[in-house]
């Protein structure tokens, strides 16, 4: 029996782009632009200055607060700039600029830890908070955070998300079949630094080449286990993937280690065992640059801090009138408004929709068919939630739970009266935190 | 890289592709399933009778839109759906002009009243409906025979008279006195199936209604088949009860108001002086489908328990 969630839906998954297509070296940018926020959390503070010269894997900013994570370098060259730059989160954030040598050195100062074997706890949390390592499905989470839960909670099990639930993006689909001992070493490295012996990894049953694999790399792995998970969306949510595994529910308002979970992306895991393996810190990553927009979709190992524009280009270019370059998937993924933003350690695609894929369809009144209320995977009125925004009722959508909803998109893809229900209950839950906040 | 002009509206970047047309003309499509046994066994007048109806709804909207300065959207289907259920509510030798008068007052009155399509409280059909039942009663219980054309009574009229039942064959397939959509349940149930597959009705509200209705009449020492069969329940049940405006929106709430009809239709029936209640309950439940909303905020995933 696939494993899964109550909710949701199936929307064309459009993974055919990129799915068989092996992961390639992008080319090494001219130019990097390395945002000093690339996780939830204070943001780093800059230790290099214009003119300076760094290395590869050589730590540009310094994470001063608990929550957070460092980042490096990822090319060698010269320091250009220290400034506010476009992220493609939204908004200006400093980042660091660097102009490739075109040598593309090592810092000197990086050497492979011990073993996994001989590594305390502690040893491998602190190289996973050094490396800078947060979460990289998207949401960017400090992982080393997560891997030290206050005194009191208790964790018993660890699940790799392998679910890869958004249509378009292969990154760790890819990942998986290529690389999946990393990623099971990651996932060993994660459950030795908690002291958990209850290891599952979660797949979705449309990758079997990748269940197969990672199947094949858990063999003789005491405490693992492979999950098959249904093809459903969102089955890589955070609280639907515990669902499924574990039938635990994440009390509302609350985070995985409530319920004694911890969750980490496949490929924040390879990451874990690539700073294990190799001490690099995490300065690349593997994102989808796929959609109908793009001439040549791939699955591409690009260094953190590449302009869109670059990866853009190293993938043909456009085809067609180009609608919209999306960060992410496209149930969840972030329109960007310019193409110099860089890739960040979150980016795990970039999906470009031709003009003629957006939809831009006029709203037309609710009736009430309740298609949302189904979709929902938190179990929302999503209607209700709808329409206490368009009246900005902020009290009575907190009484809905609308602080619950976790914006995957379902109610407003499934809408037929093409009410932006996910973007009006964002709004009402901005309301409600800002109130609080006062 | 040269400037591009990029689209940046919010997530989700794509949509399922159902819209609000889709659903209403799947449901009219639907209905003309029963619309055809309608006219097979009533000819002519019924085609008629439905075509009055439909372009009477349609008017109304568009007039009644144009008068409240909103964009006319006739194009969406809701009053030709209004148009044909009032048709298959009526009798099929109804005078056109009460036809006509049964439809500007769903529209109006039913609908427009209260803000268009989506605000209404009630099923605008049976609000024309029980309107020209009021206002005309003779003519609205004046039914004809299918075979000859000699007016006689329904089943249910028969059954509240004289006590006697009436075939199941002849029930299911139609051939009997009514209004044009009571006739035939085989056509009623192949279009709700159809709207079932489509994911245009829910199952809930026709399966707990049917049911209530079935066990209710067996516990009472009435023949279950019989009252399934007979009247308006199964159009009722699966076009109208479901109607998405003005039904509750969740699972359980959809159980409640196909219970409560079910409970309604058997008192009405069994105990009332109408010989049917379909029209009534449903209207009933919509009543309360606001209350029902409030009491049946599904419990949400993480839900902790108020200390």
């Amino acid at each position: 029996m696939l494993k899964t969630f109550r909710g949701g839906i199936h929307p064309p998954y459009n993974k055919d782009f990129t799915k068989h297509k092996p992961v390639e070296m992008a080319k090494i940018p001219d130019r990097v632009i390395i945002p000093m926020s690339q996780h939830v959390g204070a943001p780093c503070e800059p230790i290099v200055k214009v003119g300076d010269t760094v290395k590869k894997g050589q730590k540009i900013g310094e994470a001063k607060a608990f929550v957070s994570a460092p980042i490096h370098a990822s090319i060698s060259g010269r320091v250009s700039a220290v400034e506010p730059r476009p992220h493609p989160g939204g908004g200006m954030v400093v980042s660091v600029v660097i102009e490739s040598d075109g040598k593309d050195e090592v810092f000197e100062d990086l050497k492979p830890p011990k073993p996994l074997d001989e590594l305390t706890p502690d040893e491998i949390k602190s190289i996973i908070r050094e490396a800078g390592i947060v979460g990289m499905g998207g949401a960017g989470f400090p992982t080393q955070v997560k891997l030290s839960p206050p005194p009191g909670k208790t964790i018993d099990t660890v699940i790799v998300n392998g679910a890869e639930c958004e249509p378009y993006l292969t990154a760790d689909h890819r990942l998986m079949v290529e690389r999946p001992e990393d990623v099971v070493m990651g996932l060993e490295a994660v459950m030795k630094a908690t002291g958990v012996e209850n290891g599952y990894i979660a797949i979705e049953a449309n990758k079997p080449d990748a269940i197969e694999a990672i199947k094949h790399a858990v063999e003789g792995k005491k405490g693992i286990q492979v999950v098959e998970l249904a093809t459903k969306y969102p089955q890589g949510g955070e609280k639907q993937l515990i669902n499924a595994v574990t039938g635990r529910e994440v009390p509302s308002g609350g985070l995985p280690m409530d319920v004694h979970v911890i969750v980490d992306n496949a490929g924040t895991c390879a990451a874990i065992a690539t700073a294990l393996k190799t001490g690099m810190p995490l300065v690349e990553r593997i994102t989808t640059v796929t959609g109908p927009g793009i001439k040549e979709p791939k699955n591409l190992l690009i260094r953190i801090g590449t302009p869109f524009s670059e990866i853009i280009e190293q993938c043909g270019g456009f085809q067609g009138e180009v609608g919209k370059v999306i960060m992410g998937g496209p149930m969840m993924g972030l329109a960007q408004s310019l193409l110099d933003v860089p890739a960040v350690k979150g980016t795990s695609g970039i999906l470009i929709l031709e003009r003629k894929d957006v939809v831009l369809a006029e709203q037309s009144p609710c009736i009430r068919c309740a298609k949302c209320v189904d979709a929902c995977p938190i179990h929302l009125l999503p209607t209700t939630l709808g329409k206490l925004a368009e009246r900005s009722m902020w009290d009575e959508a907190e009484e809905y739970h609308a602080l619950d909803c976790i914006e995957c998109g379902c109610c407003a893809y499934v809408c037929p009266a093409h009410i932006p229900l996910t973007q009006l209950i964002r709004l009402a839950k901005n309301h409600i935190i800002a109130s609080k906040k006062k | 890289m040269e400037e591009y002009k990029l689209i940046t509206t919010s997530s989700p970047h794509i949509h399922s592709g159902e819209s609000v047309q889709k659903i209403m003309f799947n449901v009219a499509g639907a209905l003309l399933l029963p619309a055809a046994a309608g006219i097979y066994f009533f000819g002519l007048r019924a085609l008629i009778l439905i075509i009055t109806t439909v372009l009477a709804a349609v008017l109304t909207e568009a007039i009644f839109q144009k008068l409240r300065g909103k964009s006319v959207t006739i194009w969406d289907g809701s009053a030709v759906v209004t148009g044909i259920l009032l048709a298959l509510n009526l009798p099929p030798g109804l005078p056109l002009w009460m036809a006509v008068v049964g439809a500007a007052v769903a529209i109006s009155l039913g609908k427009q009243v209260y803000g268009g399509l989506g605000m209404n409280p009630f099923n605008p059909a049976l609000i024309g409906r029980v309107f020209l039942m009021i206002s005309f009663p003779v003519q609205m219980t004046t039914w004809i025979n299918p075979v000859d054309g000699t007016t006689g009574a329904t089943p249910l009229q028969i059954m509240k008279m004289q006590g006697v039942s009436t075939d199941y064959a002849r029930l299911f397939l139609g051939n009997i006195g009514g209004s044009m959509g009571e006739t035939s349940a085989l056509l009623i149930i192949l279009g709700g199936l159809y709207l079932l597959y489509k994911g245009y009705i829910e199952w809930r509200i026709p399966v707990f209604y049917l049911g209530t209705v079935a066990i209710l009449s067996a516990l009472l020492g009435r023949d279950p088949l019989f009252e399934l069969l007979s009247g308006g329940l199964m159009l009722g049940a699966f076009f109208m009860a479901t109607d998405m405006v003005t039904s509750p929106i969740s699972k359980l709430g959809k159980i409640i108001f196909g219970l409560g009809a079910g409970i309604f239709t058997v008192i009405i029936r069994f105990y009332g002086g109408y010989p049917e209640g379909v029209s009534f309950s449903i209207l009933l439940m919509n009543a309360f489908t606001p209350v029902i909303n409030r009491y049946t905020v599904p419990r949400i995933y993480g839900e902790v328990k108020a200390k």
